[in-house]
């Protein structure tokens, strides 16, 4: 918060001022225009006049526009608003606008007290303060006296009628131009400061304000004149009383700084000391003539002057990495050792912006950034150091991390964050990657004597793996904690599977925030024992309460079947394909896929939690949100422009009926079987008349004699991601790969949005128009559902196997599946299509013993099989 | 007869706690919601709060009984979404008045009935924030787009003033302030209702800082909130709703250090835990506020979601005899905002 003694009122937002913002309003370019009031708020004005008074325009109109703008933009709303309008009509409109305390520019006596009066009392309904100008019925103030008078006038209807604080008065009693030429005019500043000093003598608590730029009006051109006499008139008339001005600080001198002889010459005209002030300065006028403009928006780069440290700390904080090399560079030049300035400046840099996060002032893309200049300033100190014959000293970082995405899980855009975020604080990270064997993570964690081991994962046969590595560590006899982390884990996991199959502490980590104090914990001697031992109690109250949930009761599989719903198949006609078999689908437009994007979870994949677009506007994080949704748009031009990525994907309907809950797929002329789909039932008990559902239950019977169909699609914008993600990391700019990596996930998202829209609208037919826009489609508002094997409709993983010989989409999109059948390239999305009206997504959750055993023996398993591959949904424990 | 503002004067006064929380323990189904009187409406009004004043006003008598008998000084009115705005939702606008009308005067019977010359009882009529937003837009890419008008607020905000001021109030309390604009159009709206009833009834003013960022929904700091409703010259200011005492007490502590107003606070029983509900238990609670009593914060203390009569009970004793806040003395000044404050020394 701030006091002030004098207010500077930035003006650039006035039609009447500034001609560039006139046009930008009066061509609608209201970003730009948004962009002329940031930048005054960034050069310091404490509030913002702003003015439509343009015959062209629909003012009020554009005041009410202008005024909502703004109040979407934080670093702008956060100043109080003067609204400047000499219509009544504009400046009501402006006041319904701003949820602060603003100001109106202004009332007057010009047509009466009535008419004063009712705009006053609106005012203060409206809780503005107010400017009232020297004006009365029979015009505008000239001298000092008629000025004095007018405003105590005011003054009495304002406290004694309407009841105003006399605080929230503020008084203008007319700023008019001097040398002009016209000797009347000589004396006009004088009056004002003697005006001045009368009011805020004699009428208590009020204030007084001008426009600036008037006094100077008749030396339009000479900037240099102009300037010194705005500094001149500010300075004397603040001087009796004068807190609040209309000034464009760029407009503005030092007093002392000004040219002696000019303020002289200056002082004359203002002051109306010399009956020829207005001649000589005149003469003097064309002398000073020049460039007055050189100082704009230079501010920016005023922090290039700074000394190196300081400006390393800078690049660090604000994540600008263009000045990365040179000013390493420099400071290695200065410092004794290349060593010194990793563990000198750009560490004291790194401390200040793990500070920031800690404290929740920073947000993580702007982390990631500055890891990136961090890395740029490393990467250029490598070879002095190593031409030193100097070991970059381990003992130096916190601790040595081993990551790794576990063995048959691609996903790593959450292990790349929090690899970074470690990095940051002075751990060394040791990447290994995705697809990552066991033995290989530990043999690494070995040769490199890891501090710690971290893993993660996305897709749910991940969870079996990271406990196969515990294990394995266990045998080995490694004793390192272990750092678990990614979308399906979770701290019930942790705790009851993954904990117990090893005795060094494990701990799950929720986000990239929690991660670093957890990190430090663990390196510490005494502190990961204190952490042990908080971890075993927690984790022991997890399993009993797991344990207990476990009690969960299941109706049996045939009465869960029973259950189903109720579908009346008689009086459905299924709709037939316009487009049977399979389609390809070689490389769709990523600009297209670009306009279906959803935008909420690439916010949530750089842990900045909070509805798109909401998060935009967000007074805390929506700067930092804009900003990375910019970097997002402009990287997106890229990817179109440049072809980085490929999307390609393939869909397929088949002739299909269900068989309990199987779904057959049948060959053309419907004889015979091709493929089958193998379903689980919901199991547990609901409540009464909430059918157990199963995928099997939209597909129309066999014996129900109807010609059904069922669908199947798998599609990437994954093609070509690689190798930029990877040029990326080798530039040291993990900014980009993870945008790079978070923005493919969400086109391939999106693909999948618009390849079911095409399906239902035309390859399958079954909606004609749908006329939804893309919130209803995010919502899923449309007929029929796209279940994903390995989501909760469909958890098991194994039948992506069927979903890829039926469409052939190793050949036909280039998707493969791992032996954890996770796809890769990452950025990918497959699923079933149904179309019946009543389909819905469900979650199958927990099953029992029975249906584990009924669906192994439908699968062609063992049961221990099926339950390796069922392991989240097993609602019993099974026999080891 | 003692006023509100007297009874401020000399000691803390004790308001109510949440009005939704002992409206879930009585179950009501659908037909509870409908009464006779609406047993053919065409949209389903499970839910809506504020008609059972019309369908159940035995239950909502009870309501505020338990809460004067649990040692609530004030009661608020059942009509935290009595506006023709909030009631669009259900088809049913044109109750609005009757809404604010009814639910003041049975208010005021159980009131009246309990007043004492020692402890005299009164009601406050609730005025909430609707389910609108006019600082903020719905849509990001219009974010000029707003959907609601000042203009509308103030209509439906008059008709919510009217009903209550008629129904007999003590006090107009616009509550739960996300966004300031939303308050100002209800303080114009108040404003302009009782000056043309040329009456003198007190307004009382509560914001809501929705987390840890310390700001209103709408982005404003305590203090740049504060200025923005100053013109409205509340007998009390201050904030309720969204935190838990433990987190709202520097907020209650900044409110108090400028308001020059008596202060009011009533916060959530903490934060709704994985089940929806609040569980800081009624001396847990009690226990917060107490210290702001002792801590000279402030003068008129109750509780928002979650909290019950129990809860009531514990505060009014932890209050007890604990002297009123005294508003400080600040140095005159213009005191202006936009998200933040920004103050023109006089």
């Amino acid at each position: 918060m701030s006091t002030a003694n004098f207010v500077n009122v930035g003006e650039r937002t006035n039609v009447t001022g500034s001609a560039r913002f006139r046009r930008l309003i009066k061509d609608g370019d209201y970003p730009t225009a948004l962009d002329v009031a940031r930048d005054q708020v960034e050069s310091g004005a404490q509030i913002i006049d702003v003015n439509m008074d343009e015959g062209m325009l629909e003012s009020a109109e554009a005041m009410r526009t202008f005024l909502n703008l703004i109040a979407g933009e934080p670093d702008i709303a956060r100043v109080p608003i003067m609204i400047d309008s000499s219509k009544w009509s504009v400046i009501e409109a402006g006041l319904k606008c701003i949820q602060g305390k603003g100001i109106v520019n202004s009332i007057s006596l010009k047509e009466g007290e009535e008419q004063f009066l009712e705009q006053a009392r609106a005012c203060l309904d409206y809780g503005a303060a107010v400017v009232v100008m020297a004006f009365d019925e029979v015009g505008q103030a000239d001298t000092a006296d008629r000025k004095f008078e007018i405003c105590q006038r005011a003054y009495k209807i304002l406290t004694e009628q309407v009841g105003f604080d006399a605080n929230d008065i503020i008084f203008d009693p007319n700023i008019f131009a001097v040398a002009t030429g016209i000797d009347e005019h000589n004396n006009y500043a004088v009056d004002f400061i003697e005006a001045t000093k009368r009011i805020r003598t004699e009428l208590p608590g009020c204030h007084v304000s001008g426009g600036l730029s008037n006094v100077s009006f008749s030396f339009r051109g000479n900037e240099p004149v102009r300037r010194a006499m705005h500094s001149v008139f500010l300075y004397h008339a603040i001087k009796a009383g004068m807190d609040m001005g209309i000034v464009n600080a760029g407009q503005l001198d030092i007093y002392d700084d000004i040219d002696a002889e000019l303020r002289d010459a200056v002082e004359d005209v203002i002051l109306n000391r010399r009956d020829d002030a207005t001649e000589r300065l005149l003469d003097m006028a064309e002398r000073f003539k020049g460039d007055g403009k050189a100082l704009e928006k230079k501010q920016d780069l005023a922090w290039r002057e700074w000394p190196v440290t300081k400006r390393l700390e800078h690049a660090l904080v604000n994540g600008i990495d263009t000045y990365a090399v040179d000013d390493t560079e420099e400071a290695r030049q200065e410092a004794d050792k290349p060593l010194h300035v990793i563990e000198g400046p750009l560490m004291d840099g790194m401390n200040v912006v793990g500070d920031l996060f800690g404290a929740g002032k920073m947000f993580l893309p702007q982390v990631v950034k500055s890891a990136r200049v961090m890395k740029k300033a490393v990467a250029h100190l490598i070879p002095y150091i190593e031409e030193e014959k100097e070991e970059a000293d381990r003992g130096q970082s916190n601790g040595v991390i081993i990551m790794a995405t576990v063995k048959g899980d691609v996903h790593d855009i959450g292990k790349n964050i929090v690899g970074v975020v470690l990095q940051c604080n002075n751990f060394e990270v040791i990447d290994l990657g995705v697809m990552v064997p066991a033995q290989k993570i530990l043999d690494e964690a070995e040769k490199h004597n890891a501090d710690i081991i971290g893993l993660s994962g996305l897709i749910t046969p991940s969870l079996d793996e990271m406990v196969f590595v515990a294990s394995e560590m266990k045998r080995r006899g490694m004793n390192q904690p272990l750092l678990i982390g990614g979308a399906t884990t979770s701290r019930a996991h942790t705790a009851v599977k993954i904990s117990p199959a090893i005795d060094t502490p494990v701990m799950w980590v929720k986000d990239a925030s929690r991660a670093v104090p957890v990190a430090a914990r663990f390196v510490g001697e005494d502190t990961r024992k204190v952490l042990a031992a908080e971890l075993e109690d927690e984790y022991e109250k997890v399993r009993e309460r797991h344990a207990n949930k476990r009690k969960e009761t299941f109706l049996s599989l045939t009465d869960a079947r029973a259950n189903k719903p109720d579908i009346d198949w008689d009086s459905y006609q299924p709709p037939q394909p316009n487009k049977p078999g399979i389609t390809v689908f070689d490389d769709v437009d990523i600009a297209t896929l670009r306009e279906t994007i959803d935008w909420t979870p690439f916010f949530i994949s750089w842990e900045m939690k909070g509805r798109y677009p909401d998060i935009l506007n967000d007074p805390n994080k929506g700067k930092e949100a804009r900003k990375l949704f910019d970097d997002a748009q402009a990287m997106l031009d890229t990817i179109i422009d440049e072809h980085w990525l490929t999307a390609k994907g393939v869909a397929g309907l088949f002739p299909a009926h269900s068989i309990g809950d199987d779904i057959e797929v049948l060959d053309d002329d419907r004889s015979k079987t091709q493929h089958v789909l193998r379903n689980l039932r919901q199991q547990s008990e609901h409540r009464k008349g909430v059918p157990h559902h199963c995928l099997g239950d939209f597909v129309a019977p066999k014996d129900s004699g109807k010609q059904d169909w069922v669908g199947g699609f798998a599609v990437t914008a994954g093609i070509g991601l690689k190798e930029r993600v990877e040029q990326f990391k080798a530039d040291n700019d993990d900014y980009n790969a993870i945008l790079l990596e978070a923005l493919a996930d969400r086109l391939a998202e999106s693909f999948a949005e618009w390849l079911h829209k095409q399906v239902r609208t035309d390859l399958w037919g079954y909606i004609d128009d749908e006329g939804l826009d893309n919130a209803d489609l995010i919502a899923e508002k449309y007929q029929g559902i796209r279940p994903a094997p390995g989501y909760p409709a469909c958890p098991e993983h194994t039948e992506k196997d069927t979903l890829w010989e039926l469409l052939d989409v190793e050949q036909n999109a280039g998707i493969s599946l791992t032996e954890s059948r996770a796809m890769w390239p990452g950025a990918a999305v497959s699923g079933w299509y149904f179309s019946h009206p009543d389909s819905r997504y469900f979650v199958v959750g927990r099953i029992n013993r029975e249906q584990v055993e009924d669906y192994a023996e439908r699968k062609g398993w063992t049961v221990k099989e099926a339950e390796k591959w069922l392991a989240p949904n097993l609602g019993y424990e099974p026999e080891s | 007869m003692t006023t509100l503002s007297d009874a401020l004067r000399e000691r803390i006064l004790v308001l109510d706690g949440a009005m939704g929380t002992m409206i879930q323990r009585h179950s009501l189904d659908e037909a509870g919601y409908r009464g006779d009187r609406f047993a053919d409406w065409t949209q389903d009004v499970q839910g809506n709060n504020d008609l059972l004043t019309l369908t159940q006003p035995d239950i909502i008598r009870e309501i505020h009984g338990q809460y004067f008998d649990a040692g609530s000084d004030i009661v608020e009115t059942n009509t935290f979404s009595a506006t023709t705005i909030a009631q669009a939702d259900y088809g049913m606008q044109d109750l609005a008045f009757e809404l604010n009308k009814t639910s003041a005067e049975l208010a005021r019977e159980v009131a009246d009935d309990r007043s004492t010359a020692d402890k005299p009882r009164f009601v406050l009529g609730a005025i909430g924030p609707t389910n609108r937003t006019a600082s903020i837009s719905p849509d990001v890419n219009d974010p000029g787009k707003r959907n609601v008008t000042f203009d509308e607020l103030v209509e439906t905000y008059t008709e919510a003033a009217n009903g209550l001021i008629e129904g007999g109030v003590d006090g107009l309390l616009i509550e739960t302030i996300f966004d300031t604009l939303n308050a100002k159009a209800a303080i114009f709206a108040c404003r302009r209702a009782l000056r043309a009833r040329d009456s003198n009834l007190p307004l009382l003013i509560s914001g809501t800082i929705t987390d840890a960022s310390g700001r209103t929904l709408s982005g404003q700091t305590t203090e740049a909130f504060y200025n923005a409703v100053a013109h409205a010259q509340p007998l009390a200011i201050g904030l309720n709703c969204a935190l838990g005492p433990d987190a709202l007490r520097q907020y209650v502590a900044e409110m108090s250090r400028i308001a020059s107003q008596h202060v009011l606070a009533y916060p959530n029983a903490g934060l709704p835990n994985e089940f929806g509900e609040y569980d800081l238990a009624p001396d847990e609670m009690a226990e917060f506020v107490g210290e702001w009593a002792d801590a000279g914060l402030v003068n008129l203390v109750g509780g928002c979601c979650g909290s019950t009569p129990e809860h009531i009970g514990a505060i009014a004793d932890a209050v007890a005899g604990k002297a009123p806040r005294t508003a400080p003395e600040r140095p005159e000044a213009m005191r202006l905002s936009g998200l933040e404050p920004f103050t023109l020394a006089a």
